[in-house]
């Protein structure tokens, strides 16, 4: 029979995890963010102050800046880092606030769905846009 | 005398005569009994005080005059031995070291002070909390000297610089005021905590220890240093003055580019 006090300073932690990739995730959300600021702010000075501002914004605009690579590019980028630093950012607000494992579970898994479809969706409408839908 | 006349009265006897200059304060503490109430309650109390008291003599004066039930830990009284944490008008601070004229209210405003158990450790008895999760994170850093190979004949030797590096870390006095402010221990008590990674940094950064590796590794956990928002507060509850986020910056980079 074991005695209830075998051991009665050994730590109840587990071992390190080692390798669980928070590093890389903080590293990211910092990296992420330096790229966001010139994405964003480039994308909203494009949209919202050059040339008339929001106003001129139609679907001619949209299709001639996705006429270029480099805005389809751009574009593509900000989806993808927005999706993923705004998704890990949610992750981790997730990680702090949920009292129970199994709401952080599910809120975590809606999350990681809504991130794949939009991505999948963003991605697919950047890559597939058709100017000519409308003849 | 009867027993159930003590349950209300203080464990010293009648109240002292009221010194000159004396202001009546309120002090609201936040109570619970495990033994009759099912939720904590508020109480409070009107007693008289001296600018100069702190806020611990008010603790005091309550439990040796008014009630002796009031339930909260205290030992040095002089800011030293950490044990008399607690949450004051909203903020971590030892009550031994809280002057009441910095919580007066101006004018004749009637001056009310809340007091809580830290926030984040089970309650055990009104501010009595259960310190144990608390030493527990403390423990997993092995916050001792670790050395391997064999032992110089004379003492260790450090310059004065290396000596610097750590300083401000060994200052810590384990009173949990840090880690029971941080917004992440208060809902997830996995989280290491400040004082844990302040006491890591005590060692880590030591010229003499030889386990800085082992430590980084422990704080390089699920749990560890990367949970931390950076948000200052365990830096502004520290009665020690230890710059506590910045301590937590530097265990952070040192795992980042994996030199200490
Ligand atoms: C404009 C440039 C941006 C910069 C420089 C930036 C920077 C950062 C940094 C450094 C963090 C980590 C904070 C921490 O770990 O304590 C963070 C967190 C976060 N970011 Fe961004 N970010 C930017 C844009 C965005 C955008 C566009 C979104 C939304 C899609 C977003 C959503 C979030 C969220 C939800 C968090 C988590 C908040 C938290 O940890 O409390 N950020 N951001
Ligand atoms: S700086 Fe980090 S450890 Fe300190 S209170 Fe904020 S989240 Fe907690
Ligand atoms: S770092 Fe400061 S607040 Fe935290 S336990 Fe040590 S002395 Fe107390
Ligand atoms: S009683 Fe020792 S620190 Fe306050």
């Amino acid at each position: 029979m074991s005695l209830a006090l075998d051991k009665p300073r050994s730590p109840k932690r587990p071992a390190a995890r080692r390798g669980n990739g928070e590093l890389y995730s903080w590293l990211f959300m910092r990296l992420s963010g330096l790229l966001l600021v010139v994405l964003v702010l480039g994308h909203l000075f494009i949209m919202n102050i050059l040339d008339g501002g929001v106003h001129k914004i139609n679907f001619g605009f949209v299709a001639g800046r996705w006429a270029s690579p480099f805005w389809q590019f751009w574009d593509l980028a900000m989806l993808w880092l927005a999706q993923i630093h705004g998704g890990n950012g949610v992750r981790t607000v997730i990680n702090d606030y949920a009292r129970k494992d199994s709401t952080r579970f599910w809120l975590k898994m809606l999350l990681y769905v809504s991130m794949v479809l939009i991505i999948a969706l963003g991605t697919f409408v950047i890559f597939t846009f058709d100017p000519n839908i409308s003849n | 005398m009867t027993a159930t006349a003590e349950t209300t009265a203080g464990s010293r006897g009648a109240q002292p005569p009221v010194p000159d200059g004396a202001v009546t304060v309120t002090v609201k503490i936040r109570r619970f009994n495990p033994e009759f109430d099912d939720e904590p309650r508020w109480d409070s109390f009107d007693i008289p005080a001296l600018p100069s008291d702190r806020v611990l003599n008010l603790l005091h004066h309550i439990k040796w005059y008014v009630d002796g039930t009031l339930t909260f830990r205290r030992s040095c009284a002089h800011g030293i031995c950490g044990s008399d944490a607690m949450r004051i008008n909203g903020v971590n601070r030892l009550a031994c070291k809280v002057l009441l004229k910095d919580l007066l209210q101006k004018g004749d405003k009637q001056t009310t002070i809340t007091i809580e158990p830290i926030k984040g450790l089970p309650v055990h008895k009104d501010l009595l909390v259960d310190m144990e999760p608390f030493f527990e994170a403390f423990r997993a850093v092995k916050p001792y000297l670790v050395t391997y190979g064999n032992e110089p004949t004379r003492e260790r030797i450090q310059s004065v610089a290396d000596r610097e590096r750590f300083d401000d870390t060994t200052k810590c006095i384990l009173c949990a005021c840090c880690t029971t402010s941080c917004p992440v221990y208060w809902t997830e008590g996995s989280y290491f905590g400040p004082a844990a990674i302040v006491n890591a940094h005590r060692f880590i950064f030591d010229s003499r220890d030889e386990g800085a590796e082992e430590r980084l590794d422990i704080l390089n956990d699920i749990d560890g240093v990367w949970r931390c928002r950076t948000t200052f507060n365990c830096t502004d509850a520290c009665p020690r003055g230890i710059q506590v986020t910045k301590a937590i910056q530097e265990v952070k980079r040192a795992l980042l580019f994996k030199r200490v």
